[in-house]
């Protein structure tokens, strides 16, 4: 294997939507992605990261995310974040991380009470994770949105904890497109390796779409990855 | 032209190997009866025409026309979000109309486009004998006589009775549905697709059928509930299911496919040389069926056709000063701004999304290529109704002037007709003007006309909407670095076009006086020209915006609105020239320097002005963007 493009896996549930611009996102930034198929049980050999992308994951029916946990590769990806790695959840994917309670919180429905696609601006709380490692600290992105249930909350003593424990990476700045609490659009967990965003840093690599800022996050967590990938040769 | 109209979409070569497929259809009787499913299954419908080609969808369009303030358009836009947001295709624009002729019969039409090597271009007609194979979803009660106890008859009073005729949509197994087939094609495992519509299997059949013939098990349809008579599922609109020719040794490699998906997959019968489609049920022939009866051979039938009287010019109507009105027009529901509406689409999926609906025409790159479509859908009933024939040109080439606008050639069109009765004389007159106006622009702009389709009975009470062309044109943009969208100061503000203007039909007639008068004529060289200038010079431009609804006046506010900054500009004073429609103008930007490498090929071009500062001659653009934006905050979902 080459050190230099670390292998990313993208997990693809059914009504998964954006896996495969996950895909071309991370190649663009040096990555190689594997597109993986959720009946699957292991992760490919050397994988250095996980992506869960958007979508609407078994239509989101019954909730988002509530099903895609079960899916066979899940127990997979929940071993390999249990060890330190590194797994990013993309809307829907942030989704299925809750309910997989790999990150703390939940997503419910906007507070408009309406599906949202827009570009949003974010403020960076941390640079220090593997997710930020390429931003400033309190730096500004413009990264689109686009969904009905991206509300972040919690219990009271859930959000204050969160905030004693730095786990807020990403906040909204200016306009809150969802009525998040604290305008949170990213948390990682207590660990530190694994987050979830309901904006699209996908959607966000190429000037000529609209924003290059996603290109930052996805290019932090493809250093890391590096690292990863070079610390198991 | 790789398929013109008669397949479920037309197909159109865009060189270097790939083709473009896209049709736009009306799901205007179920919208109206139930308009959240009605729309969704409307999006549905037309993305499985899209993938029966053998394309991927790409891209989808919808014109909406509904009464003012109709609590039910909330509902639509809702069902076609929740629908095209589930299956992962970007909404890139389409048509907004509110009017009150629109109010008891509203209209959704919905446009899909998809990209496919050419070389992969399929067919819904069966090529050889073989076994017919039905995936997708189960086969319900939903939905029987959607087609016909709905779409062909006139609206009424005890229309709450119809609701179960309308199908229910299920997008996740829309997605499904898009990835079989869409693996189907490239594994090269399906002869013929074809997507199960109106009037289901009897109409999927019987195109599938063709010059073949066909026996069909109707018993090992799967069912969703088990007491369905025969005849039912013959016709049954249950959502969500395709049919495929499949050669016997492929069959299984088809069922793994569509298992990996999830979706059921069985054998409902085989293709035969018979010429003849017959329905079994447990082994008893009980309908046959020769299946040309069906297609070419269906009886015909001739309208007989009452046109109305020319209408006189339309008087002047008494209106505010030229400053009120434009803000009065800015804030008009057929104008202001329409994010409250395309935010609730996902317009960025498939990050292909490099001009997003707002401005004229969406485009789309062909990555890797940097080449890109533009996309567009347009038509304008209250211009129709006033003379048809000019209603079908200026639906024809406002999709295509939008087109050229944002950078593309236009390379064909596809539409909708939407219109009442046509056993009445009036409205078959209506309707056969309309194609002709149609066909007239088409072939002044040398494009062909690839698919289409038809909605009629579209009346409630007795009371036709306006009829309603809806044009939805695909045009190559060579480079999509290229397009402009925002004039920047110093710009040189430029006038492309012969001024030939009315008031008739317009928005500012429609908000001050009665729709009425005659329309302006086309001079349909002219305006030929006027795209080819348009599309041709796109890249000197730093914006290029088409006079449409509201007229120069509206057309200028949107362009320093869009671009976040004024101008000074030399302004007629006739309110026929300031607020005027129909007749092809635009206004494009550039640098002063750049003006003489315009190739303007006889098309008259003026300068009236130059971009910069914070107005429009004076007017705030804060104001006029507050204006714009005033109802366009954000709606509640149910």
């Amino acid at each position: 294997m080459t050190p230099n493009r670390p292998k990313i896996a993208v997990i693809t549930f059914l009504g998964s939507l954006d896996d495969h611009d996950a895909a071309w996102a991370l190649a663009a930034v040096d990555v190689e992605p594997q597109l993986v198929w959720h009946a699957e049980t292991e992760l490919p050999k050397d994988t250095a990261a996980v992506v869960l992308p958007g979508g609407f994951s078994y239509g989101d029916y019954l909730r988002g995310g509530a099903i895609a946990r079960f899916a066979p590769i899940m127990e997979s990806v929940t071993e390999f974040a249990a060890k330190g790695g590194l797994v990013l959840g993309i809307c829907n994917g942030f989704q299925i991380l809750c309910e997989a309670g790999l990150l703390p919180g939940v997503l419910i429905r906007n507070a408009s009470l309406s599906f949202v696609c827009r570009d949003t601006t974010l403020r960076v709380e941390r640079t220090d994770t593997p997710f930020t490692s390429r931003c400033e600290q309190g730096q500004r992105l413009s990264i689109p949105i686009k969904h009905g249930y991206g509300n972040f909350t919690g219990s009271d003593e859930l959000l204050a904890e969160l905030e004693k424990k730095n786990q807020i990476v990403l906040r909204y700045h200016g306009d809150n497109p969802n009525g998040s609490a604290l305008n949170i659009a990213g948390v990682v967990n207590e660990l530190g390796n694994v987050m979830g965003m309901m904006p699209h840093p996908e959607h966000a690599v190429d000037r000529l779409l609209g924003s290059a800022d996603g290109a930052l996050i996805l290019a932090s967590l493809a250093d890391a990855a590096r690292e990863q990938s070079a610390a198991l040769v | 032209m790789l398929q013109g109209p008669g397949e479920n979409a037309g197909v159109v070569d865009i060189g270097e190997g790939d083709a473009v497929a896209f049709k736009v259809e009306s799901h205007n009787h179920p919208s109206a009866v139930e308009p959240f499913e009605g729309a969704a299954t409307g999006v549905g419908g037309i993305l499985r025409d899209i993938y029966a080609m053998g394309a991927r969808p790409i891209a989808l369009l919808d014109g909406l026309y509904f009464g003012e303030d109709d609590i039910q358009f909330e509902r639509a836009v809702a069902g076609i979000g929740t629908y095209g947001n589930c299956v992962g295709v970007p909404n890139v624009g389409g048509a907004t109309f509110f009017d009150s002729r629109y109010a008891g019969n509203c209209l959704v039409n919905a446009m899909c486009v998809g990209i496919l090597p050419r070389e992969q271009l399929t067919s819904a007609r069966a090529s050889g004998v073989g076994s017919v194979v039905m995936f997708g979803a189960t086969t319900g009660r939903d939905g029987i006589g959607g087609a016909s106890v709905l779409a062909s008859q006139e609206l009424g009073e005890d229309d709450a009775d119809k609701r179960p005729s309308v199908q229910v949509g299920d997008p996740f197994t829309g997605k499904k549905l898009i990835e079989v087939s869409v693996e189907l094609i490239e594994s090269n495992l399906v002869e013929s697709l074809q997507d199960c519509g109106a009037a289901g299997l009897a109409s999927a059949l019987s195109e599938m059928a063709a010059s073949f013939g066909l026996d069909i098990h109707l018993d090992r349809v799967p069912l969703r509930q088990d007491d369905l008579e025969p005849w039912e599922i013959m016709v049954s609109e249950s959502q969500e299911r395709m049919v495929a020719a499949v050669t016997p040794s492929l069959v299984p490699a088809v069922k793994d496919v569509c298992a990996r998906w999830e979706l059921p997959c069985t054998e409902i019968g085989t293709v035969t040389d018979s010429g003849v489609l017959r329905c079994f049920w447990h082994g008893d022939v009980i309908g046959d069926i020769p299946a040309r009866f069906l297609t070419e051979d269906a009886p015909r039938y001739q309208l007989e056709l009452a046109a109305r009287p020319k209408q006189d010019p339309p008087p002047t109507p008494v209106a505010p000063p030229f400053r009120q009105a434009l803000l009065e027009l800015l804030a008009s529901d057929n104008i202001r701004d329409r994010a409250w509406v395309f935010e609730r689409y996902d317009y960025i999926v498939g990050s292909r999304t490099v001009r997003r609906p707002g401005l004229d025409a969406g485009v789309l790159r062909l990555r890797p290529s940097l080449r890109g479509l533009a996309l567009s859908l347009d038509g304008n009933g209250r211009i129709a109704w006033l003379d048809p024939r000019i209603g079908g040109a200026h639906a024809v080439l406002e999709a295509a002037r939008n087109v050229a606008c944002s950078g593309g050639e236009p390379l064909a069109i596809t539409n909708c007709l939407n219109f009442g009765n046509p056993e009445k004389p009036e409205m078959a007159w209506e309707l056969s003007e309309a194609i002709e106006g149609m066909a007239q622009a088409c072939e002044a702009l040398g494009i062909p006309v690839v698919s289409g389709n038809v909605s009629l009975y579209n009346e409630t009470d007795g009371q036709p909407i306006y009829p309603t062309p809806v044009v939805g044109c695909v045009g190559l943009v060579p480079d999509v670095r290229e397009i402009g969208g925002a004039w920047r100061d110093g710009d040189v503000v430029l006038l492309a076009g012969e001024s030939r203007l009315s008031i008739a039909g317009s928005e500012y007639q429609a908000l001050y006086d009665k729709v009425c008068g005659a329309p302006a004529e086309f001079d349909l060289e002219a305006e030929a020209a006027l795209i080819r200038f348009l599309w041709k010079n796109n890249r000197l431009f730093s914006i290029a915006h088409d006079v449409a609804e509201g007229g120069l006046a509206v057309c200028l506010a949107e362009c320093a609105i869009f671009s976040g900054i004024g101008a000074h500009l030399d302004l007629p004073a006739d309110p026929v020239q300031l607020f005027g429609e129909c007749g092809g103008l635009a206004v494009v930007a550039c640098a002063r320097e750049q003006v003489s490498q315009l190739e303007t090929a006889g098309v008259p071009l003026r300068e009236i002005g130059s971009a910069g500062g914070d107005s429009l001659n004076g007017m705030p653009l804060s104001q006029l963007t507050r204006c714009w934006q005033a109802k366009s905050t954000s709606t509640k979902d149910s």
